[in-house]
């Protein structure tokens, strides 16, 4: 069996209350670990975009591709490319300081490119967005550091240039069945 | 035309070609109720004693007929006891629309009397489920859901309509409704692939489950095995698909499969498996399942290929269509050794020995076929008796053998004999085999069968335990009998007085013989009670997660 890999997988849903619940009641019930999932709007009002990072291996990848298709309200599954993924994610961390290490703190956050969005005599909060290897560096400089409050949105992903592989949903056709009377049933 | 909510959702029924429908009024669908009443010669509106015999009788009504079973009952705990029925309807792919009632929309959320948020509860054992928050969008909603309900693989869909709206008015316009939908298409070259693995095999054996017991893939399946002599094994879901008698016909597969079909799944060396999904009841080792073979999966649900077995090559599709696109492709051939090794096997398979002091399940079940003819169909209970019946019954139509398979809901007999009944007719003969443990939980249901005067016939294998379970506790946990054995004092002929139906008690088989002449004859519901030894086990038997390997044959 091949082994566990980080996979990013796009699910466009129905937009309607309760689709949040179905996706990760599904989840759940399937034992699907995730690691992430953010939900946002897209340029269709219809059409939700639910962005999952999981860590699996092909077949449970594959298996949460197709119960996630079976819903009714998904409209489209695909698993990003990891070549061509542009994956972001944004971080808030707020930081005990003071006057005396308030200058390194703000040398790490220039480097890494982290805004300061609130300083407070006793605290510094910084806003960094990135690649989620690039926000998990950027928190390990502050391991000596008192870290008050942390909160991460989770990764948000697109695919670069036009078209991304698709997992289409088996094309269905209709037919009519002929549906004995009831009463008249012998098969 | 101007409706209101209940005159739409009449309306909108008729349209979808509901005659009958199962349910038990209350407080949030008194507006439906009012309109049904109305429209008593349109729609048979089928009371029950409880709310889960009606779910499970909607569910009955599905797999005797194919067409889809409505349940309606009120909000709060009416809506949660239909949970087990809409859980077992899942478990099976049986095509079932659930109405439930709930508070006005202004209310939702605040924990009036009787609410229960039966949306949130019923996500994970429907197919879909909806909340109809205006009137205007009742009809498609219901619409909707008749379509999700039976197509593609079917199940049951769950719409919850507040009060305040089945009171609204709003414009309603007829609509035709819309074909069934199935996967109509497959890969070509996959299906070639196939028909290619099935020519070269030497060992080739079918295994079908519940996804090919419609009447349009039973046909293609039995050609399959015919032209190129394939032996067939089945699960219980699929009894009777090809019909007792058949040459090619191995019997069932799994924990109490017989000896052959399990044999000839580990000795095959291609696997066809058509409409099933390797349930742990039949892959009880998913590890060794059928090791020497190459599996070939056809199932309408892409989720199912490979998801507990892994296979070799998969075919997503209706089996009807697969399987008349295989056809043409099959090459008629005769696999003489193979049929010799088949036949060695079957001179082991297990055959119980009748033994003239006492009553004996295999000889009760017998004699129903006996009496019965082909073309009755049978219901089931959930335990010892099940298996009896799956084993020992003459098998010979698709739709003939029900029962509650993937979820095992003890209690679901009665309920469903009456949605079978109901669907059927009077005339047809509908028998229901259960035993004591799993008659007690729903036999409430017989009230509903005497008002009904529906001619159903209640075989209780009475052991006076739990029988299934028991018979694990004596085979795995040392005979430590552990709440199996309740001593139970119930009558069942006095209680059947108290119902007002028939009741009999047969300690022999000369008196079970009498007794079921006697219960053809009467128009109403019966039950006999068969005192049978509570030492009487499920045989032959493979444990969970063994093999071919570990059948327990006595």
């Amino acid at each position: 069996m091949e082994s566990d890999q980080r996979r990013v997988i796009s699910l466009l849903v129905d937009n309607q209350s309760g689709v949040l619940a179905r996706v990760s009641s599904l989840f759940c019930r399937r034992g699907f670990n995730i690691d992430s999932l953010t939900v946002s709007a897209t340029n269709d009002p219809a059409v939700s975009r639910i962005t999952v990072t999981i860590t699996s291996d092909e077949k449970a990848l594959q298996q949460l591709v197709l119960q996630t298709e079976r819903l009714e309200v998904t409209r489209q599954v695909f698993v990003l490319d990891s070549e061509k993924a542009l994956e972001r994610e944004l971080l808030l961390l707020k930081v005990e300081s003071d006057v005396h290490n308030r200058t390194e703190l703000r040398e790490i956050a220039c480097i890494y490119k982290a805004k300061i969005i609130d300083l407070s005599p006793d605290s510094m909060v910084f806003e960094l967005i990135g690649r989620p290897d690039k926000l998990d560096a950027f928190l390990k400089m502050f391991e000596g550091y008192n870290i008050l409050e942390q909160c991460r949105t989770g990764v948000t992903a697109l695919e670069r240039g036009g078209m991304h592989q698709h997992i289409q949903k088996p094309p269905q056709e209709v037919r009519s069945v002929q549906l004995p009377p009831p009463g008249a049933i012998r098969a | 035309m101007q409706l209101n909510g209940s005159q739409i959702f009449v309306e909108v029924l008729c349209e979808q070609g509901v005659d009958t429908l199962f349910g038990y009024p209350g407080g949030a669908v008194l507006n439906l109720y009012d309109e049904l009443y109305k429209n008593a010669d349109r729609i048979t509106h089928v009371l029950t004693a409880h709310e889960q015999g009606a779910a499970h009788a909607a569910d009955g009504y599905a797999r005797a007929t194919g067409r889809t079973g409505v349940v309606l009952a009120t909000s709060g705990p009416g809506a949660t006891n239909l949970v087990t029925g809409i859980a077992t309807a899942y478990m099976d792919s049986v095509p079932m629309v659930a109405f439930t009632g709930n508070v006005p929309t202004s209310s939702i959320g605040k924990d009036g009397f009787q609410e229960a948020y039966i949306e949130g509860i019923t996500v994970p054992i429907t197919k879909h489920n909806f909340t109809v928050r205006r009137v205007e969008d009742l009809a498609d909603t219901m619409r909707a859901a008749f379509r999700i309900a039976q197509s593609g693989r079917k199940g049951p869909v769950l719409v919850d309509i507040p009060k305040d709206v089945t009171a609204a008015v709003c414009e309603f316009t007829p609509k035709q409704p819309e074909p069934i939908r199935t996967v109509t298409t497959y890969n070509e070259e996959q299906v070639h692939w196939a028909a290619d693995l099935i020519n070269a095999a030497q060992r080739p054996l079918v295994y079908f489950g519940g996804g090919v017991r419609s009447a349009a893939s039973c046909q293609p399946l039995r050609d399959l095995l015919h032209k190129a002599e394939i032996p067939a094994t089945y699960t219980l879901m699929a009894a009777g698909v090809v019909p007792y008698g058949d040459p090619m016909n191995l019997g069932m597969l799994g924990m109490h499969g017989c000896y052959t079909s399990n044999r000839a799944v580990a000795e095959c060396d291609v696997l066809i498996a058509v409409g099933t999904r390797f349930s742990d009841r039949v892959a009880l080792n998913p590890k060794t399942f059928a090791k020497n073979a190459t599996i070939i999966q056809i199932d309408i649900d892409a989720s199912e290929l490979g998801k507990n077995v892994d296979v070799d090559l998969s075919i997503v599709g209706d089996a009807a269509y697969v399987l008349n696109a295989m056809l043409p492709q099959i090459k008629p051939a005769k696999h003489p050794d193979w049929m010799t090794m088949i036949q060695s096997w079957q001179a082991q398979d297990y055959h119980p020995v009748s033994d003239p002091t006492r009553l004996m399940p295999h000889q009760v079940i017998g004699e129903v076929c006996n009496q019965c003819g082909p073309d009755a169909v049978y219901v089931t209970d959930v335990g010892q008796h099940q298996m009896w019946a799956a084993q020992y019954l003459r098998h010979t139509k698709s739709r003939g053998f029900i029962t509650s398979g993937g979820l095992g809901t003890m209690g679901f007999g009665y309920g469903a004999a009456i949605g079978a009944q109901m669907a059927l007719g009077r005339q047809q003969r509908v028998v229901m085999f259960t035993g004591d443990a799993s008659f007690h939980m729903n036999l409430n249901e017989a009230c509903t069968a005497v008002s009904y005067e529906l001619p159903i016939i209640t075989v209780i294998f009475n052991n006076s335990v739990l029988g299934m379970v028991r018979q694990w506790q004596t085979s795995f946990y040392g005979k430590r009998y552990s709440q199996t054995d309740p001593h139970r004092k119930t009558d069942f002929v006095k209680l059947a007085d108290g119902f007002g139906l028939k009741g009999y008690r047969c300690t022999n088989l000369p008196e079970f013989q009498e007794a079921f002449a006697d219960a053809l004859q009467q128009k109403g519901p019966t039950w006999i009670e068969c005192i049978i030894d509570k030492d009487e086990k499920v045989l032959p038997m493979i444990p969970g997660g063994g093999d071919i390997n570990d059948i327990i044959m006595e």
